[in-house]
């Protein structure tokens, strides 16, 4: 059957099973908007590229399904270039559609042409330039295919303005992906197996290290079995949150610079690492000369690539984390680690996160109160928490106690600002069922906050909790320890964040004290629509406890006077 | 140590530039590097060398293989394999420089290409050091200019570089071969 490119499109993205995009139209994908009247799919208009690229990234990491979002050319397409590398450092799969000049103008300068291939091979897993509709779908088929298998990551498929306007014979089932060089499922050999289980039966201090590839992998429950059959603690990323219950009794909680001083103390003396879909970030490991100095380390990890790459180990299983585990359940002893648990209960003891947990309400509002109170009357329920990046990022991860995969989505690796407001956009469309609360600070906030009216326009109920403090808290808190309390350019003037969610027709509430927190996030929760709440919490306070950059994960500097020491957070 | 990598790829737009920014966005350095064709018009051979440690080279190879376009890649570092570069020389050479140059050359194996009345153009083949040799003693008599393609190589014996067709055949199985050997070192 013949059709344009155009149409081409957007019936390859059904078949993808595509049921929303998240798009901005523009001179060079015109063509495509026009065809989009034909197509079953919803498009949601952002207020900035953007915003649809973390929107289609929020999609994905909500749901697991590819997200997608369009552009046009030139700045459409650059718009999108921070949100392609946010998906490519937290391994999100989203398909990128952007609108490029006629293929006769390519290399001329042309009104609204940029490079995009060019400029985003380095943050995209794959990219296509599409210069003939007949190259369309097969493009397409292979640009979903290798964004969502193996590690997944984003791919930007740029279509030529003539290539959506003329027309080809279209048949979906004979134009195959042709990936001959691609190999995403690798799988470990039997000896490596052997080996890695030799390590685990003969450790006697072994600890979990718990990624992001837990998730993705849909590895949940195998981690849950393994864990609880060979009594092996459970360390997690900031991205692995999730992937075992806070609530579980081997979930020691995040690691890391920020990550509790327990668990870091457990890592330093633990003689077996088994690191799970984890990649040895910096922010995890601290100085790599001094990490786990006595520790056997074995890596299972779906991308050769980031094996032996910060950290050199023992063994290595490249391969899905899930299936890795499916053959090592079986053949797991299950060794009493008694004396290993002990311990490190005895260590649990000594926490950073309870100091303010547990401090009298003073009228002062820390901003661990707001997120500590937002758990407790969240919790239970079906809520995803989208956060930014900076210290409400990590109070959020200390103080919100996360029982399911995907109730956190926040950006990681590349610490994208600005993450937050359309990402959980993108996670209220994939999951309509679902709370979703952004959790963000007056920085981040004010980068994106145009995709408020996008909120608006597509009627969608998020609530928004504002961490203010009237600075750019985590510089200033690196300006802090680090450089003489010069708080160059961290301060911050800020507009009056209640009016501009009434400018939207938004419902909001401004928080002063933490007998308010509760009463305005119950008032969220009911109201049908958006709400957002300012919450002005403590100018100067800091997140503790931090692991300087540079130095060994077990040197953290920790809150200066432990103030109240009372019974144990439940 | 300089390491050796042959390198196939799907011929198609833009592959180089894929290959020649993953080197420099992981910041390893290329000594050379060598693309053309090969006995499948849909697959191009790189030749690449770089200096790079043992677990660099592991790296290089696993991020090689990200690449999407990226067939096969083998290091061939420590495998027997023939290694060509090839040279054009252009040396100054009087009347009576002349016959000494070419005695030289003869040495080398390395024929003249073209005479002029003040100069010579000398062609050599061969593994760099002979290369870098003749260079050498040419260097004296004046050399005018020189270019050089880099090296290409190829594993001796029968174990060819592996079938890379587009069929189904897993490239991988062949990779692994290469891993044993050179684990072997």
């Amino acid at each position: 059957m013949t059709k344009t490119g155009a149409q081409i499109l957007w019936e390859c993205l059904e078949r993808e099973g595509v049921t929303h995009v998240f798009g901005y139209p523009g001179g060079a994908i015109l063509p495509a908007y026009d065809a989009l009247k034909y197509s079953k799919i919803h498009h949601v208009l952002v207020r900035h590229e953007q915003g649809a690229t973390h929107m289609a990234d929020g999609y994905a990491r909500a749901s697991g399904q590819t997200g997608v979002a369009v552009a046009t050319s030139g700045p459409g397409a650059t718009n999108m270039v921070t949100g392609i590398a946010t998906a490519m450092l937290d391994s999100s799969p989203i398909v990128c559609i952007t609108g490029q000049v006629g293929s006769k103008l390519i290399g001329s300068d042309a009104f609204q042409e940029t490079d995009i291939t060019g400029i985003t091979l380095p943050i995209t897993k794959h990219n296509y330039l599409v210069t003939r509709a007949d190259e369309l779908a097969r493009t397409l088929r292979e640009a979903f295919y290798v964004a969502a298998s193996g590690r997944p990551g984003p791919v930007l498929v740029d279509i030529t303005k003539d290539a959506q306007q003329s027309s080809c014979e279209f048949d979906w089932e004979a134009a195959k992906p042709q990936l001959p060089g691609y190999r995403p499922d690798l799988s470990p050999a039997p000896k490596e197996y052997e080996q890695a289980l030799e390590l685990i039966h003969n450790s006697k201090r072994p600890v979990i290290l718990l990624g992001h590839g837990a998730i993705v992998s849909g590895a949940m429950r195998e981690v849950r079995d393994f864990a609880e059959r060979a009594g092996i603690p459970v360390a997690l990323t900031l991205l692995g949150l999730g992937a075992l219950p806070a609530s579980h009794p081997l979930n020691l909680g995040m690691m890391g610079m920020h990550g509790e001083a327990w668990v870091n103390h457990t890592i330093q003396e633990a003689d077996l690492l088994i690191a799970l879909g984890m990649r040895f970030d910096d922010r995890v490991t601290g100085n790599l000369k001094t990490y786990a100095p006595n520790a056997k380390k074995i890596h299972v990890e779906i991308d050769p690539a980031e094996i032996n790459k910060n950290v050199k180990v023992d063994v290595a299983l490249v391969g899905d984390l899930r299936e890795v585990l499916h053959v090592m359940l079986p053949k797991a002893e299950s060794l009493d680690r008694s004396e290993w648990l002990d311990l490190i209960d005895r260590v649990k003891g000594d926490s950073a996160v309870r100091d303010i947990q547990n401090l009298p309400d003073s009228g002062h509002l820390y901003a661990a109160h707001v997120i500590n109170d937002l758990w407790r009357e969240a919790r239970g329920s079906n809520t995803v928490v989208v956060t930014d990046v900076g210290q409400h990022q990590m109070w959020e991860a200390q103080y919100y106690k996360h029982e399911d995969p995907r109730s956190l989505i926040t950006s990681g690796g590349l610490g994208t600002m600005g993450f937050a407001l359309p990402a959980a956009i993108g996670a209220k469309v994939a999951r309509p069922e679902a709370e979703v609360w952004v959790v963000v600070g007056d920085g981040g906030f004010q980068m994106t906050m145009c995709e408020l009216a996008t909120i608006v326009q597509e009627n969608l109920k998020i609530n928004i909790a504002i961490i203010n403090n009237g600075f750019l808290g985590m510089v200033r808190q690196w300006q802090e320890f680090f450089y003489e309390r010069n708080y160059q350019a961290t301060p911050l003037l800020n507009p009056d964040f209640a009016k501009i969610a009434a400018a939207y027709g938004i419902r909001n509430a401004t928080v002063t004290e933490r007998s308010q927190v509760v009463p305005a996030v119950q008032s969220a929760r009911q109201h049908e629509g958006p709400m957002l709440i300012n919450f002005h919490v403590e100018q100067e306070d800091t997140v503790y406890p931090m692991v300087a950059a540079g130095a060994a994960l077990h040197e953290m500097i920790r809150r200066p006077s432990p103030i109240v020491e009372t019974a144990a957070d439940e | 140590m300089l390491n050796t990598f042959v390198v196939y790829v799907e011929n198609k737009p833009g592959v180089l530039t894929r290959v020649a920014s993953l080197f420099r966005r992981r910041a390893f350095n290329i000594d050379s590097l060598t693309v053309g064709r090969t006995e499948k018009p849909e697959v191009s051979r790189m030749t690449i060398t770089v200096d790079a440690d043992y677990d660099q080279a592991r790296r290089i190879e696993a991020n090689l293989y990200k690449l999407v376009n990226v067939l096969l890649v083998e290091n061939i570092t420590t495998v027997p394999a023939i290694v060509r570069d090839l040279a054009m020389i252009k040396v100054a050479a009087t009347h009576e420089a002349r016959s000494h140059v070419l005695e030289l050359a003869s040495v080398f194996r390395a024929r003249v290409v073209d005479v002029a009345p003040e100069s010579l153009i000398i062609e050599i083949t061969g593994g760099e050091d002979k290369i870098d040799g003749l260079l050498e003693v040419l260097r004296p008599y004046g050399v005018l200019e020189m270019v050089r393609t880099g090296i290409v190589a190829m594993r001796r014996g029968n174990k060819s570089s592996v079938a890379i067709s587009s069929s189904e055949e897993p490239a991988r199985a062949a990779a692994d071969a290469d891993d044993d050997l050179s684990q072997s070192v």
